[in-house]
């Protein structure tokens, strides 16, 4: 389970989440939206460590991430990342960016390593390009790679930064598909994203984020349907 | 004018010499690649840290090594060091001068590379749960090691024309020690040196080419 | 602070050879500069199998050491009784290894003008030779001149070889200093402080062309 309590984190003077309040549960997707530059990407980016916070509590299966005595190297290993610019490593094959993690991190042997990389990148369809190098790919394919390589650690939680934010829009559907699948195999997703669609019919919850705060968290039925908040209220009906 | 008899053949008689000689010449030239680098590495490291007693040592270095003449490098080596009362013998002398150089040429060139490497693939790394030692040695290292390797190739060629440098501090057994050594016994000055400037050249291409063939198979992405 | 045998008179002996390292550069690099802008304006307007043998020859002067150069240099105007004194010597060698880094300059800031800007330099009724004079060379000056600076730098570092050939200059200066005041690590340093002095102001000069150059762009 992940628990965000009354979260603060600046970048110089510029405050961009001021309090947020979330909990995860187990096998729960939860679908972040909201305005470019409302913090979504960074509180995803605390949830692993990779950002420090001012003040308040990020709690990852009762293990505090922020504290000093944490190993967020190993914290990690249970929280898989995909970004929106995919981040594949350009000097690797599809195969070797997805052992490499396996190998060096977890201490798999190659054999053991490759055959978990070679089920996850059948998973999200990219079976044929295991000796391939990046480069050669579409985006799409390098964001399923991506996606391949975060789950190969076997994480608890996999967090998707806009994950087809950057794609363009023909290949944006074979990504969300891939999240759909995992979805549907009880994966606990965190997913900042602009596909409402997706949002609607994939979460088990919505989130909206405004100015720094979770403004609205609902079902997505309710959420559509009936948003309480104004600002949920306006951004839905900017978008429709 | 030109009343003088070129005397080739006297000249090639010693090119097993002058060859033995430049063997010595592309063993310094190695080493002082293979230690430039490793510390190069360090070097482009510290001058990226935040802390000033990694960074100003490292710019010092840096600075140095490509402000003042190669040859002053190796006086420094050479007879400097003396007032510590370490005395080099001139083939370490030769090479601690040069390696000097490299480190700090390559110090700059790595750190170009590594500006060019988007940072987020050392945040990718880390988020797989990599150490920083262990993100920049599989991650970022590689991909320093292709974008720099261009520039690496015209030091290592660099390296082999600054060897020839070391005959100034009475080194003796590399390509120029032993051509000036056989001009010093023969007098045939013209000849022997012109021989030791093929040798030069041809090692200089080889390397050049090498490097080419050695980029098409290292870096196939 | 530091006690050191140094007199002014010895410092002067250093700034004399400062002098001659200076001397050496400045005739070097204007000699180095004019046959570069020669072999690089031919290098640029023409096929590479024409400039071939100039390709050749100066890639040999870039792929030899200098030190051999200056040697077989010198050997040769002996053995021709051309009776040079090696202060002529080494400018001329140093001239031509100068005029082979400066050609690739050259050649790399004319190449760097757009095609279409001198088409449309052509289409105006510019000849060719006004073409170059008045919208090529402007434009690649800007171009070639932070190399040029550098290779500057680099030919005045390179010019303590000439020590080889007996010449005086700053670094052959320093040695002799070494020997008779025994205080190596002090003079070297006395010694690169002066060389850095000469390079820092060029270095200087260099950085504010440029970026007065970029502001009026």
């Amino acid at each position: 389970m992940i628990e965000i309590r009354d979260v603060h984190k600046s970048f110089g003077s510029l405050e961009v989440l001021k309090g947020v309040n979330l909990s995860v549960e187990k096998g729960e997707v939860v679908s972040v939206i909201g305005g470019s530059g409302s913090g979504k990407s960074t509180l995803l980016t605390c949830i692993n460590g990779l950002e420090p916070i001012n003040s308040g509590t990020i709690l990852v299966d009762g293990v505090e991430v922020h504290a000093k005595t944490t190993d967020l190297n190993k914290l990690r290993r249970k929280i898989g990342i995909v970004f929106q610019q995919f981040n594949a490593f350009p000097h690797l094959t599809v195969l070797e960016n997805v052992t490499l993690a396996p190998r060096k991190v977890l201490g798999m042997t190659k054999a053991e390593a490759e055959e978990i990389a070679v089920k996850q990148l059948t998973h999200v369809g990219l079976a044929d390009k295991l000796s391939v190098y990046p480069g050669r790919l579409s985006g799409g394919q390098q964001q399923r790679m991506a996606i391949a390589r975060a789950l190969a650690m076997s994480p608890a939680y996999v967090l998707f930064d806009e994950v087809t934010s950057a794609l363009d829009p023909q290949l944006v559907g074979e990504v969300l598909d891939t999240l759909k699948l995992l979805a549907n195999e009880g994966m606990t997703m965190i997913c900042v994203t602009h596909e409402m669609s997706f949002a609607r019919d994939v979460s088990d919850r919505v989130a909206f984020f405004h100015q720094g705060v979770l403004a609205e968290i609902a079902p997505p039925d309710e959420f559509f349907t009936a948003p309480q908040h104004p600002q949920t209220r306006e951004f839905l009906s900017n978008i429709r | 004018m030109f009343n003088y008899t070129f005397q080739w053949r006297q000249a090639l008689q010693k090119l097993p010499l002058l060859l033995d000689g430049a063997l010595v010449t592309l063993q310094i030239a190695l080493m002082s690649m293979a230690m430039g680098i490793a510390l190069a590495v360090v070097l482009a490291v510290a001058r990226n840290a935040r802390s000033r007693w990694a960074s100003a040592p490292a710019t010092a270095w840096v600075e140095v090594s490509r402000n003042t003449p190669a040859l002053f490098q190796i006086y420094m080596a050479h007879f400097g060091l003396g007032s510590f009362g370490i005395h080099l013998s001139p083939y370490l002398a030769l090479l601690a001068g040069i390696t000097f150089n490299n480190a700090g040429y390559l110090a700059e060139t790595f750190r170009g590379a590594l500006r060019a490497i988007p940072g987020t693939q050392l945040r990718a790394a880390r988020s797989l749960g990599m150490p920083s030692i262990q993100a920049f040695r599989l991650i970022i290292m590689p991909q320093m090691f292709r974008i720099a390797f261009l520039p690496t190739t015209n030091q290592m060629v660099w390296a082999i024309l600054m060897t020839s440098l070391g005959v100034t501090v009475g080194m003796n057994i590399d390509l120029a020690g032993v051509t000036q050594d056989i001009n010093v016994r023969s007098f045939r000055t013209f000849e022997i040196f012109a021989i030791a400037a093929v040798i030069y050249y041809l090692i200089a291409k080889s390397v050049t080419l090498g490097a080419r063939l050695l980029a098409s198979r290292l870096f196939r992405y | 602070m530091f006690d050191t045998a140094l007199t002014l008179s010895d410092l002067m002996f250093l700034v004399k050879g400062a002098g001659m390292t200076l001397a050496v550069t400045f005739f070097a690099v204007t000699g180095g500069t004019l046959l570069g802008l020669l072999f690089g304006v031919i290098r640029a307007n023409v096929s590479v199998w024409a400039a071939l043998p100039l390709i050749f020859v100066l890639d040999v002067f870039r792929s030899v050491p200098l030190l051999i150069q200056l040697v077989l240099a010198n050997a040769f105007q002996a053995i021709a009784g051309l009776n040079m004194p090696p202060f002529a010597t080494s400018c001329i060698v140093l001239a031509l290894y100068t005029s082979a880094y400066c050609t690739e300059i050259v050649r790399g800031a004319i190449d760097a003008v757009p095609t279409v800007t001198r088409r449309a330099a052509r289409s105006l009724g510019l000849s060719w030779g006004q073409d170059m004079t008045y919208v090529v060379f402007p434009m690649a000056l800007r171009v070639a001149l932070p190399s040029w600076i550098g290779l500057t730098l680099g030919v005045m570092k390179d010019s303590a070889l000439v020590l080889w050939l007996g010449l005086i200059e700053l670094l052959r200066a320093g040695q002799i200093l070494v020997t008779r005041l025994q205080e190596p690590m002090f003079i070297l340093i006395v010694v690169g402080a002066i060389y850095f002095l000469m390079s820092f102001p060029i270095a200087r000069l260099g950085g504010q062309l440029e970026k007065r150059w970029r502001e009026n762009d």
